[in-house]
């Protein structure tokens, strides 16, 4: 089943042209990555998907993405909602200075959800569902920023599944972490696929040949290819695609 | 190796030179404010000073209830004008306006902070003076009128601060922010204001600390009297006025009784200052 299906998408930074019509239809329940050298257009790409873009003055998106079937650039889409069902973790962790719970019960706030019951419920599902609820759960009060980094990743990450989305963004989730947390968010995300859509963005072709069921390769704003991962990384159609996934690139 | 180390200590005993001088001569103004005001102090009594309304020091009345009074309604007065106008306008320039705009006003807050005090006090007595005594009545000269120019004073301060510990937050607390759903708002109320919390309550006990401490434009649009104020609309003097208004021509008690006036607003400003401390403090944990 198809859950995000972009049709001629085109990104403009004022006058230079970020992403070149693109056209993909990403899977449900699937984890799809998307590689490709430096500045090619990822994040931009993601970011049109829970439109985050829409932040930057100058950026200009042309062209539809459907999500379940509506398109989400249309004017009465309602933007809080959107960025509701579509969750992002970025590259970075950005936990909110504040303490644990209430960085995880922050969306929930958002989005007006203020019976205890469900907010308590959700706490748990969330925290468990990133493997932090046995370590933290004597210390909710905790200021988030004292966690290590990858706690504070899965943090973020949990944060975002506490408010019941459906996709999940994730742009270099594991760039700053070291290799063993890298890991360990990888077999988070196989669990994660069973209820969520997940895009991922990766500069590390090992992790998206090891995580993904489909791969996209994008080169300065175009997207070469997109398939199964394993058609892309055993028999690419495309000699742009072969060059980089050998390393020749560059 | 060697030289290079001795010159790391040499540098390092330099700074501490600069440091312990700037702390010294803080400390020395301070010894000499309390020796010079304390004994007069001790000789009337604590109670004359802080609770008695009259004030004739020539005839041996030291009361500075009136003043501190003063003082204090003052500097409620700025703080109730300046602190609201001071957050709304670094939030919306951080966070609402365009880049343009807040390039535009910025360096014009930072002039407006540049302004000489003695301007703001005759534009009080030129334009607001008038005004408040046409339309609210009284002598125009008075708490009110004070309040709303000794705000717009420590409105820069307020200001420029606030800005700058909002723009010094990472963009990934927005960003994250937004990408959950939240509204801008939603944002700035929940995860950018308790993020510069103390840059903003720093940027408060600065601008409470000016307006305390103003002393100029207050003499000319604070009416000066000594008498307790009935209504926001009658006149006061202020700690400071007090002191600046009559050291010209005083000698012996008399101007152990101003120094004595200079001790009370140290401890007042002390109080204001530990006791933002310790809001922020509260606030913090
Ligand atoms: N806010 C912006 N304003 C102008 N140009 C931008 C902006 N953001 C990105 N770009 C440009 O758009 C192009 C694509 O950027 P993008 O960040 O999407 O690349 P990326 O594939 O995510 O790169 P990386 O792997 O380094 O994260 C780059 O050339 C970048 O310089
Ligand atoms: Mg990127």
């Amino acid at each position: 089943m198809i859950s995000i299906e972009v049709k001629n998408l085109s990104v403009f930074y004022g006058s230079f042209q970020a992403l070149k019509n693109i056209n993909i239809k990403i899977e449900r329940q699937k984890i799809s990555a998307l590689i490709g050298p430096s500045g090619c257009g990822k994040t931009t790409f993601l970011r049109c998907l829970n439109r985050m873009n829409d932040l930057i003055d100058e950026a200009r998106v042309v062209g539809e993405v459907f999500i379940d079937g509506l398109n989400i650039y249309e004017e009465k889409v309602d933007l809080l909602e959107l960025r509701r069902r579509v969750g992002m973790v970025f590259q970075r962790p950005n936990p909110f200075p504040l303490s644990i719970e209430d960085n995880i019960l922050y969306g929930l706030k958002v989005h007006r959800i203020n019976d205890p019951k469900i907010m308590e419920e959700r706490l748990i599902k969330s925290l468990e569902a990133v493997q932090l609820w046995p370590q933290l759960k004597n210390q909710l009060r905790k200021n988030a920023l004292t966690l290590s980094l990858e706690q504070q990743q899965r943090l973020c990450l949990a944060r975002a599944l506490a408010v019941e989305p459906e996709i999940l963004l994730m742009d270099e989730p594991c760039s700053a972490l070291d290799p063993i947390a890298t890991a360990r968010i990888e077999e988070l995300m196989f669990e994660l696929k069973k209820k969520y859509t997940i895009v991922i963005v990766t500069h590390n072709m090992q992790q998206a040949a090891r995580v993904s069921d489909f791969t996209g390769y994008f080169l300065l704003g175009e997207l070469i290819e997109f398939g199964e991962t394993h058609q892309i990384f055993t028999a690419p159609a495309d000699k742009r695609t072969e060059d980089y996934i050998t390393g020749r690139y560059g | 190796m060697r030289g290079k180390e001795n010159r790391e200590k040499l540098i390092q005993l330099f700074l501490l030179t600069i440091a312990l001088s700037a702390i010294s001569i803080l400390a020395l103004i301070s010894i000499f404010i309390f020796t010079e005001g304390l004994p007069i102090m001790f000789r009337h009594g604590f109670k004359k000073f802080l609770f008695s309304l009259d004030w004739y020091p020539s005839e041996g009345y030291f009361g500075l209830l009136p003043m501190i009074i003063g003082s204090l309604l003052v500097t409620a007065g700025a703080m109730v004008i300046g602190v609201p106008l001071g957050l709304a306008g670094a939030i919306y320039l951080t966070q609402f306006s365009s880049k343009k705009v807040r390039n535009l006003v910025k360096p014009m807050i930072e002039l407006l902070a540049g302004i000489p005090s003695v301007v703001y006090g005759f534009i009080g007595v030129v334009i607001l003076v008038p005004f408040v005594r046409e339309n609210f009545g009284g002598p125009g000269f008075s708490v009110f009128t004070a309040s709303i120019i000794l705000g717009i004073m420590i409105l820069p301060t307020i200001l420029s601060i606030s800005i700058d510990s909002l723009m010094a937050l990472p963009p990934s607390y927005r960003e994250g922010s937004i990408a959950l759903g939240a509204t801008q708002w939603q944002t700035v109320r929940m995860v950018l204001l308790p993020a510069a919390r103390s840059g903003i309550i720093a940027s408060l006990i600065l601008g409470l600390g000016r307006a305390v401490g103003e002393t100029m434009a207050v003499i000319m649009i604070a009416g000066n009297a000594t008498a307790l104020p009935r209504s926001i609309l009658d006149p006061v003097r202020t700690l400071t006025s007090n002191i600046a208004l009559e050291m010209g021509y005083v000698s012996g008690e008399h101007r152990q009784a101003l120094f004595a006036t200079g001790v009370i607003l140290f401890i007042i400003i002390m109080i204001l200052n530990t006791m933002a401390n310790l809001t922020s403090k509260r606030m913090a944990s």
